[in-house]
């Protein structure tokens, strides 16, 4: 049997994160009742006229820069005309022979990149509904500003499609282009995906698949399509040259339409828009601005920090996390302290209660003043927690907690040496097993005074005090 | 004294800010004469006497007179292919017969704020597209200098208004000539600015980079006038230049001061002053340029070899993208919708077929063949190229000359329904006008002698881009010290 290689490139849309739509003053929003983030322009009314807009350009150019691509001083906007009822100008405005980008890379994992094609502006269609009483328009989506990110076709494997589309996200979140929010459509990936044999020069007919609407899913679609196109080569059939339908449920793919019924979209430049000029100084002032990626910072980490690989993983898979981890060390808090609270504390908080970090009541200042008062002593380990708590429920400063807490650290000798008398009473039989020489009982001992004052006591001093009256000393 | 309907729209302008007139009175004037003569001519498609009344009232209840604007009670009529708020705009389509404009065009806005009594709506060959107002929905305009005949197109509406004094001036829009070869059939004064000096944000699209707002007067200082209140940089519309000098007025300053042509080198390009012209207006054409060199100007021959394909390369580009604007009439959210039998596909086809005429229809599928897959390149990419060589050689002959001259129509008004079948012989009538259209050039028509029967010829000058003020001056000396603009059809 024949050993095939698998081609594989991708065609990423990532809607742009501004507030208003590519070329109409209307805003962009997910939300909001049918056909109300709409204005003439978006209506296709007759003698509108495209407006552009200077933040979407600003966020594309970025995206090509966090990307490594080259941003063409000249592009130009051109019409793809095709009539379906959630196109009101009867023609999507978007780039054809002359993209604002070409080239680019995504890294794939173990020092391997996929390099990107191209870069390209557009803007999205409305949403139509399929109802009993008729279909229903929407075009609160249409105009909304998307980047096309189209890759060559590097890719050999489906895992590396997947490890693509997760690091293609991390990029431009962190370049703060876009959400890139799979299951909500702010990116969408459609895959070509061929066959050849191993050491062929000559990639085979290429298959498209849509209705990818997650990173799983396209990863099951490719690895599906991988197994029906080697099933019909070995065989001896040949590949449709077409575009397939993903079902997820079915876990299969479906033809959509043939190549030869491809639609003839008639593309041709703009006259409605001069063309898209992106001076130097512009792109250099976009560079300037650039927020820093993530393998950057993943090395700034390791080096500034020292932390262990693990915590810089956790802390940079996102960028509002990693700033909130170093604005606690800011504060002057150790890197390693810090990371520990902001992993545990904060991010098992946003995980259990399903908050973003900016719904999050404590700041990374409070977090910072609540760990100066455990390194002052002031506070115990259990203690701090338990003000973290608070202050998760509260706006106030940890001082303002510990006190409504009583939750000062206990070290006075004549306030803990009654409780520590109450534990030698309550627990005879450790007492006996202490002195015989056995050391495990002692923490139970010393717990009961723990429990006692709620964590406050200072561990400290309640060991000598224990020991001194069992009359032994420590390990 | 002269009858206000004969006035230009600057001295009526005076007499309104000074108090000698009252907006509603000249509104008054010019309505009666719709009332009188419209109904033969059918220059207008809606006139909505109540609202014109209640405006031009509005603005006599303005205390400070003084603080009225340059066309306060200037009765000015507008192409009904430009929305204004309220009314309706049916670009002279079956399809857009009840579609009523919830904006207001910026030239129609600019004018409003200038104080203008905007009266009515004209007609026009639908979508723009035709060269005798025929291919209107709504019926043809006939010609004030003879009923048989046309008005000239596609502004032809707003011409015949012109010519008839049923307004001052009249907006319209020029895409290979549609206000330039009007003007010159009815025997008026029309300019087609330079392409991105007036806003094109609500004028409903055929061609968009050749469209171009313009306008018709009777008078060449209403034009520089008009030119100076509806020019300038619009930013809803991308295409609209930064570069258009500001201040109070400065082409009408401009057109005062000069008063003869001394210094002016006018060149006449042979390609467009000769071949198929008809002999009455080679002959009128002669004795301008007499005229002409009496006001010391220097003409001579110049040279335009890419002109022979203009036609074609104007056709071609102008169907290509027209088949792309008039895509948004699809019956889905506005304009006129046919059922399809529950098929969206059948409810967009039925609704294009039964809401655009003929011509639309022609020259959407000639502009979608010429787009098309395996033929762009050919056709469109062509026409593209063409397009470039024209612009070339006008630059090199702007070098020369500061102006070029020639007939705006090969032909002065003809019958009506006489090029019906023939629509290539209807294109060559734009020969003459679709070079600087297509060069984005400001070209200004103005009547220059009649035929012997009296129909009025009209001749073109064109200068290189932002010199609308050149046109402008040149044409204001010519009138100046001839009569053919005072000849009226309708006296």
């Amino acid at each position: 049997m024949i050993d095939y290689t698998t081609v594989i490139g991708l065609e990423v849309h990532v809607q742009l994160a501004t507030a208003s739509k590519l070329f109409s003053p209307a805003p962009v929003a997910s939300l909001g009742e049918p056909n109300t983030r709409v204005q003439l322009i978006d209506l296709g009314l007759p003698g509108v006229l495209p407006r552009p807009n200077a933040a979407a350009m600003v966020l594309a150019v970025r995206a090509a820069l966090a990307l490594d691509g080259a941003v063409q001083e000249v592009s130009r906007f051109a019409r793809k005309n095709y009539f379906y009822p959630d196109l009101p100008k009867g023609y999507q405005i978007s780039q054809f022979e002359e993209p604002f980008c070409r080239g680019g890379t995504v890294p794939i994992g173990a020092g391997r990149t996929c390099r990107l094609h191209r870069i390209h502006l557009e803007e999205d269609a409305g949403k139509l509904t399929h109802t009993d009483l008729g279909t229903l328009v929407d075009l609160n989506r249409a105009g909304v500003p998307l980047v096309e990110i189209v890759s060559e076709p590097d890719l050999r494997d489906p895992a590396d499609a997947h490890t693509f589309l997760v690091q293609l996200r991390e990029i431009l979140r962190f370049a703060g282009v876009s959400d890139c929010d799979m299951e909500l459509g702010s990116m969408r990936c459609d895959a070509n995906i061929s066959l050849m044999p191993k050491g062929a020069q000559q990639y085979g007919t290429k298959v498209e698949i849509k209705n990818l609407n997650s990173m799983k899913m396209v990863q099951r679609a490719l690895e599906y399509e991988v197994r029906r196109q080697t099933a019909v080569l070995a065989a001896g059939g040949t590949i449709a040259a077409e575009t397939r339908g993903w079902n997820d449920t079915k876990g299969e793919t479906r033809p959509l339409r043939s190549k030869e019924n491809a639609p003839d979209y008639r593309y041709f430049q703009d006259p409605d828009l001069p063309p898209l000029v992106l001076t130097d100084e512009f792109v250099a002032r976009v560079r300037a601005e650039l927020p820093e990626l993530p393998e950057a910072r993943r090395a700034r980490y390791r080096q500034t920090f020292g932390l262990p690989d693990y915590d810089i993983g956790v802390l940079t898979q996102d960028r509002a996390l990693g700033d909130w981890f170093e604005a606690v060390t800011a504060a002057g808090i150790e890197a390693k302290t810090a990371a520990n609270w902001v992993m545990t504390g904060v991010l098992q908080t946003m995980r259990e209660r399903a908050l973003p970090l900016e719904a999050l009541r404590i700041t990374p200042q409070r977090l910072a003043s609540l760990l100066r008062l455990v390194d002052a002593g002031t506070l115990t380990h259990g203690a701090a927690q338990q003000v973290f708590a608070w202050m998760l429920e509260h706006d106030g400063e940890p001082s303002q907690g510990v006190r409504e807490l009583g939750l000062e650290r206990l070290t006075d000798p004549l306030v803990l040496q009654p409780l520590v008398l109450q534990a030698i009473e309550a627990l005879p039989k450790a007492v006996a097993d202490v002195r015989a020489g056995i050391e495990k009982p002692f923490d139970a001992l010393k717990g009961h005074v723990m429990r006692a004052t709620r964590g406050r006591a200072d561990p400290a001093i309640v060991d000598a005090l224990l020991r001194a009256a069992i009359g032994t000393v420590g390990p | 004294m002269t009858p206000l309907w004969q006035q230009s729209a600057v001295s009526l302008a005076r007499a309104v800010r000074n108090g000698e007139l009252r907006a509603a009175e000249v509104a008054t004037a010019f309505l009666a004469r719709i009332a009188a003569l419209d109904g033969t001519l059918h220059a207008f498609l809606g006139v909505d006497a109540e609202r014109v009344l209640a405006e031009a009232s509005a603005l006599d209840q303005r205390a400070d007179r003084s603080t009225l604007g340059p066309f306060a009670g200037v009765p000015i009529a507008w192409k009904d292919n430009l929305v204004r708020c309220g009314e309706r705009a049916t670009a002279g389509s079956r399809m857009l017969e009840n579609f009523v404009a919830p904006y207001t065009a910026t030239t129609l806005a600019r004018l409003e704020q200038a104080g203008a009594t905007l009266l009515g709506r004209t007609n026009l060959d639908e979508f723009g597209m035709g060269s005798t107002t025929e291919n209107s929905a709504f019926g043809p305009t006939h010609n004030p200098w003879g009923e048989s005949l046309v008005p000239g197109g596609s502004s032809g509406g707003s011409a015949a208004a012109v010519a008839a004094d049923l307004c001052s001036l009249a907006v319209g829009s020029d895409t290979g000539g549609s206000i330039r070869q009007p003007a010159a059939l009815c025997g008026i004064a029309g300019l087609k600015p330079t392409y991105g000096r007036t806003s094109r944000y609500g004028l409903i699209a055929y061609a968009s980079s050749l469209d171009c707002v313009g306008a018709c007067a009777r008078y060449v200082e209403d034009l520089a006038l008009w030119l100076d209140v509806c020019g300038g940089n619009d930013p809803n519309d991308a295409t609209s230049r930064s570069d258009t000098p500001a201040g109070d007025a400065p082409t009408l300053a401009a057109l005062q001061q000069r008063r003869d042509l001394r210094t002016l080198r006018i060149g006449m390009p042979w390609q467009l002053n000769g071949p198929g012209l008809e002999d009455e207006v080679a002959a009128s054409m002669q004795s301008a340029v007499e005229v002409l060199r009496g006001l010391g100007a220097q003409v001579h021959e110049c040279s335009l070899p890419a002109v022979s394909y203009a036609v074609p390369t104007y056709y071609l580009l102008a169907m290509a993208e027209a088949s792309s604007n008039l895509a948004r009439y699809d019956g889905v959210r506005y304009g006129l919708q046919r059922p399809g039998g529950g098929r969206i596909e059948a409810m967009i086809a039925a609704s294009r077929s039964a809401g655009f005429g003929a011509e639309v229809k022609l020259r959407v599928l000639l502009g979608t063949f010429a787009l098309s897959h395996g033929y762009q390149d050919q056709y469109y990419g062509q026409a593209l190229r063409a397009r470039e060589l024209l612009r070339a050689e006008f630059a090199q002959a702007f070098e020369q000359f500061d102006l070029l001259l020639c007939p705006t129509s090969p032909a002065p008004a003809f019958p009506l329904g006489s090029h019906r079948d023939d629509p290539l012989a209807m294109y060559l009538c734009d020969a003459l006008t679709v070079p600087a259209s297509l060069a984005g050039l400001p070209a200004l028509s103005q009547p220059c002698g009649a035929t012997a029967d009296g129909r009025p010829i009209g001749m073109q000058w064109m200068a290189p881009a932002q010199r609308d003020d050149l046109v402008l001056q040149a044409a204001h000396a010519f009138e100046r010290h001839t009569s053919h603009h005072l000849r009226r059809a309708r006296p």
